[in-house]
């Protein structure tokens, strides 16, 4: 059976099936951010002075992976637009462009994520808390490059980590909670680093097993923040990559219907693009609210 | 984007380029602000609306949202609406009444933890 208006448009609605279809998806796609987007609010507001983190993710890196979003978005768009103009190997250079942009972004995203999954936070049975990149860790002990920008630490919810840092990736986990303006523990970073490392903050510190009490990677688990940043990026991020899968395939193997319906080729075109823009477009909010807030 | 004349075709690639720039003129702007300190609140606000005049960009422009079919029109102000019942049933949630925003519980947990 031949599935009905796949190029003429409907009399009632004004528009091909596809077309419908995808706006009442990417209808529903607005519904499934929101309530994420919903999520994050509550959990933000609702957060213990002083406890959400800020500027945690590299901003260089945010920038860098939303213009190559937007440099998508514009090929997808100019791909439609050289098919329109019966150009189809511009076309294919576009889309082409499209698919690369969809590969760095999920690349950089990645490293983004292995970034987090190898910072670690330590906190000390006498309450300090170590905080770096992961350079070794065996059942003795664990090798930590010390985080050199304290505000951006990402603090353990529970058990005691009450006390804004003041060293770089060191903190003292002892104040009580006083609007989040604790006073910073005297002479923390010596306290943490004396017995295992007199390294520079460019050097490695060694924490020995025997004296932590609790370690965590920068994992969802760690903490609300980093809970809402992995949902949000890892939805966004399937997004990209099954819009990027349905793209290289009418750019691929689908190609063939370009010689057989160009019209209708058109119009697949048209509707991948259409759900190409909308991950844009949720990555464009996206952004500022987790890199930049 | 229902004509499919070259000639018009051609006008919205130059009208492609234009959002493009202003995209990613946008985007730096954004990283910018984010730099000035407007008050906690400002920079969130200001982070919104540009972030939202982007999104207009993208949804009017790429998507064609500016000269789209009534349907697609109707289809959108449904969604609208139930984003924004959402949105509402999330502040109205953050009221000082609300069982969320309980500053009590906060403060309780301050005076217990100094007792220890």
């Amino acid at each position: 059976m031949e599935i009905p208006y796949t190029v003429r448009e409907r009399e009632d609605t004004g528009l091909y099936n596809a077309k419908l279809g995808i706006w009442l998806f990417l209808a529903s796609e607005v519904m499934l951010f929101g309530a994420l987007f919903s999520a994050y609010i509550l959990l933000r507001v609702s957060s213990p002075p002083g406890f959400w983190p800020h500027h945690v993710l590299n901003v260089p890196i945010g920038t860098v992976n939303t213009i190559v979003l937007i440099v998508s978005s514009v090929t997808v768009v100019m791909g439609w637009a050289s098919l329109k103009m019966n150009q189809f190997g511009k076309y294919r250079i576009f889309q082409a462009i499209t698919i690369l942009c969809a590969l760095t972004f999920v690349c950089v995203k990645s490293y983004e994520y292995y970034d987090k999954f190898t910072h670690y936070a330590v906190m000390k049975k006498d309450g300090t808390v170590v905080d770096g990149h992961l350079v070794s860790k065996d059942k003795e002990k664990i090798v930590l490059h010390l985080n050199e920008h304290p505000e951006t630490r990402v603090r353990f919810l529970t058990e005691g980590d009450t006390t804004p840092a003041n060293e770089p990736g060191i903190a003292k986990g002892a104040g009580p909670i006083t609007g989040g303006h604790s006073e910073p523990a005297p002479n923390a970073h010596k306290e943490a680093a004396s017995g295992e490392s007199h390294a520079g903050h460019h050097e490695p510190v060694t924490v020995p097993m025997s004296e932590v009490q609790r370690m965590e990677a920068y994992g969802p688990w760690h903490h609300t923040y980093l809970a809402i940043y992995f949902t949000l990026t890892g939805l966004h991020a399937l997004h990209v990559i099954g819009g990027a899968l349905v793209i290289a395939y009418i750019w691929g193997p689908g190609a063939k219907m370009w010689k057989t319906e160009p019209e209708r080729y058109t119009n697949r075109v048209e509707v991948s693009g259409l759900f190409w823009h909308f991950v844009d477009l949720v990555w464009i909010f996206l952004f500022p609210v987790l890199y930049l807030l | 984007m229902s004509s499919g004349h070259a000639h018009d075709v051609k006008a919205e690639v130059r009208r492609y380029m234009i959002v493009f720039a202003a995209l990613v003129v946008g985007t730096i702007v954004t990283v910018l602000a984010s730099y000035i300190n407007l008050g906690h609140g400002g920079n969130i606000i200001l982070a919104l609306i540009i972030a939202s005049i982007k999104g207009f960009l993208v949804a009017g422009f790429f998507m064609h949202l500016v000269s789209e079919r009534v349907m697609i029109y109707t289809i959108l102000i449904a969604t609208v609406f139930f984003f924004a019942g959402l949105m509402y049933l999330t502040i109205w949630s953050l009221e000082p009444t609300s069982l969320i925003h309980d500053k009590n519980a906060t403060k309780t947990a301050v005076v217990e933890h100094k007792a220890h």
